[in-house]
């Protein structure tokens, strides 16, 4: 198992991940290593195998019913955001 | 009045020896006094820890309060708590204040308990060794130039050096039960679902467990028995009963059926650790348990399965950081992708962008088959196991970490030595079973954790065989040099 620096890049990419020379040097070295390391689950017969959905036999996720149960709190949520304005959060111009 | 447990503080602060007050500020003061070195909080709290522990005293006086009413604790900071930073360990949240109480953190305020602060641990809860926190490694109060255990360090290390009487953590691989055997204490992750993880930052959304670090099996159960339940805020939270694990402590144990975990004994386990817990089996022996080997033949894939479910739900959980509506936002961005990338590039630390890379990786378009499918076919392998176990014996028991404490730095530079510290807890989180760490003995003057997993909701037992355990032995009540008074 082994990337090429573009790999690594491209899976940043996916990842939404800035990540420094440095770093993806470091990641070519470690990344290749744990998918090695975790290749040895392909000696484990599952042919016949359901892959697991949840720990617990028999129980689903549950859904809620489609109610209102929060009061609107936007501007204390809003006090964790870098910018906002009128209530709403800025982020770079997307449309020209 | 900090060699006392969370039952003695309680029984002290009812019977009138000391209030709430008084006791909060010894904590206080030792926090104070014994942080620094042990770098175990985050925040410290004590403003507000005062308020709730005059609050306490006042229930109290007016015939008001129960069993942990005035008792102070340290939360993982891994924890919403409202009003008061909430970091994960990371620079991502270095600047978050919580707008909400996790449901744990909500219950434990319900039940009268004060909080002293917010405990250090690894960055997101990804790692094995305290080490990868953006606010610096925690210290092992029983050799400070060793690490305690990981992700759940700070809570771990506040309680054993009695800065703390007791913590929360969280346990997706091991995260309770790893640090609280490098330390000497009481640690236990219940049952996937018995906890609320509404609040409890998410790591690994099908492993993730808050649990806690006691010093022994009865402040356990105590705090066990207020924050579990079921919560309508967490969808995978479940809708059972939860009994008062304090009732069944003193059942004998006579007759219990405990299976050997042949798979815990072999290659990687040091001899001086495997001497303490087989010396252990001897004590539960006296105690009237039945010996039994068992074999659970894909136990030893656990690992490998968990490097590719953890880091693939860790990957899809971490998305939500994207410098936007909360944590860091990187300067100047020059357009959205910019923003998004350089937020989370600058906000994150290596482990979490390693884990991050990881979980893409084995999630993306012809990948997924070969790596996530099949990890979750092993992962039911390895849960089908433990039910066949069960179905023999009561409880299964082994170590819970190959080694003692190693040095800080040991292992930063090589993940696959640092992930197998978790070869033995993480097959409890892959199949949702309890599991606990106690005390077992010390090698060359560090702790040895012995290690309890049972069936699904076997919590009580697991308590129960876990007391019983520290009624024949005083492992539990050592405390490290420098730190009993």
């Amino acid at each position: 198992m082994s990337l090429t620096r573009d790999d690594v890049l491209d899976i940043a990419r996916l990842a939404r991940l800035a990540i420094t020379p440095a770093e993806t040097a470091s990641l070519s070295d470690s990344l290749p290593r744990i998918l090695t390391f975790v290749e040895q689950l392909s000696a484990a017969e599952t042919s016949t195998v359901e892959p697991m959905a949840h720990p617990l036999d028999g129980l689903s996720q549950r859904l809620r019913s489609d109610t209102v149960s929060e009061t609107d709190a936007h501007e204390r949520f809003q006090q964790n955001a870098a910018r906002v304005e009128a209530g709403l959060y800025l982020v770079p111009k997307v449309i020209e | 009045m900090h060699t006392l447990t969370l039952a003695g503080l309680s029984t002290g602060i009812k019977a009138g020896r000391f209030s709430s007050v008084e006791v909060t500020q010894h904590f206080l003061d030792r926090i104070e006094r014994l942080n620094p070195a042990l770098n175990a909080f985050i925040t410290v709290t004590a403003e507000q820890a005062l308020a709730q522990a005059a609050a306490a005293d006042r229930a109290i006086a007016s015939g008001k309060g129960g069993p942990l009413t005035g008792v102070p604790i340290a939360h993982k900071d891994i924890f919403c708590t409202d009003g008061v930073l909430t970091t994960c360990a990371s620079k991502m949240l270095s600047n978050f204040v919580s707008p909400y109480d996790a449901t744990v953190v909500r219950k434990l305020k319900e039940a009268g308990v004060v909080m002293l602060g917010k405990t250090n641990m690894d960055e997101f809860a990804m790692g094995s060794s305290n080490e990868t926190s953006w606010y610096g490694p925690v210290k092992n109060p029983w050799d400070l130039t060793r690490v305690p255990g990981g992700s759940s360090g700070g809570s771990a290390a506040a309680v054993a050096a009695r800065i703390a009487p007791a913590a929360t953590g969280t346990d997706t691989g091991g995260s309770i039960r790893q640090p609280a055997a490098l330390t000497a204490l009481t640690g236990i992750k219940p049952t996937y679902g018995r906890v609320s993880r509404y609040g409890m930052i998410a790591y690994a959304s099908s492993l993730d467990q808050g649990g806690v670090l006691t010093l022994n099996a009865e402040d356990a159960a105590l705090l066990l028995t207020a924050m579990s339940g079921f919560d309508e805020r967490d969808s995978t939270s479940v809708d059972l009963a939860v009994p008062d694990y304090t009732t069944t402590l003193n059942q004998p144990l006579k007759g219990i059926k405990v299976g050997i975990l042949k798979e815990f004994f072999g290659q990687g386990l040091e001899a001086s650790t495997e001497a303490l817990v087989r010396d252990a089996l001897k004590v539960y022996e006296q105690l009237g348990a039945t010996l039994v080997e068992v074999s659970l033949p894909n136990l030893p894939l656990s690992v490998p399965t968990y490097y590719v479910v953890a880091p693939a739900e860790c990957s899809s959980n971490l998305s939500r950081f994207d410098g936007v509506r909360f944590g860091y936002s990187c300067d100047s961005p020059k357009d959205l992708l910019d923003l998004y990338t350089r937020s989370r590039g600058e906000g994150f630390g290596a482990e979490v962008k390693r884990r991050i890379m990881t979980g893409t990786y084995v999630l993306s378009a012809g990948y997924y088959d070969a790596y996530y499918i099949k990890a979750q076919k092993v992962r039911q392998l390895i849960s089908d196991d433990f039910k066949r176990a069960f179905a023999q014996v009561d409880l299964l028991v082994g170590p819970t970490a190959p080694t003692t404490a190693f040095e800080l730095g040991a292992k930063v530079d090589d993940p696959i030595t640092m992930y197998l510290n978790d070869i033995y807890t993480i097959g409890a989180n892959l199949a949702g079973l309890p599991a606990m760490s106690i005390p077992c003995g010390f090698v060359a003057g560090l702790p040895v954790g012995l290690q309890l997993i049972g069936p699904h909701f076997a919590e009580a037992k697991l308590l129960n065989a876990a007391h019983q355990y520290q009624q024949q032995t005083e492992w539990h009540t050592r405390i490290p040099d420098g730190y009993q008074s």
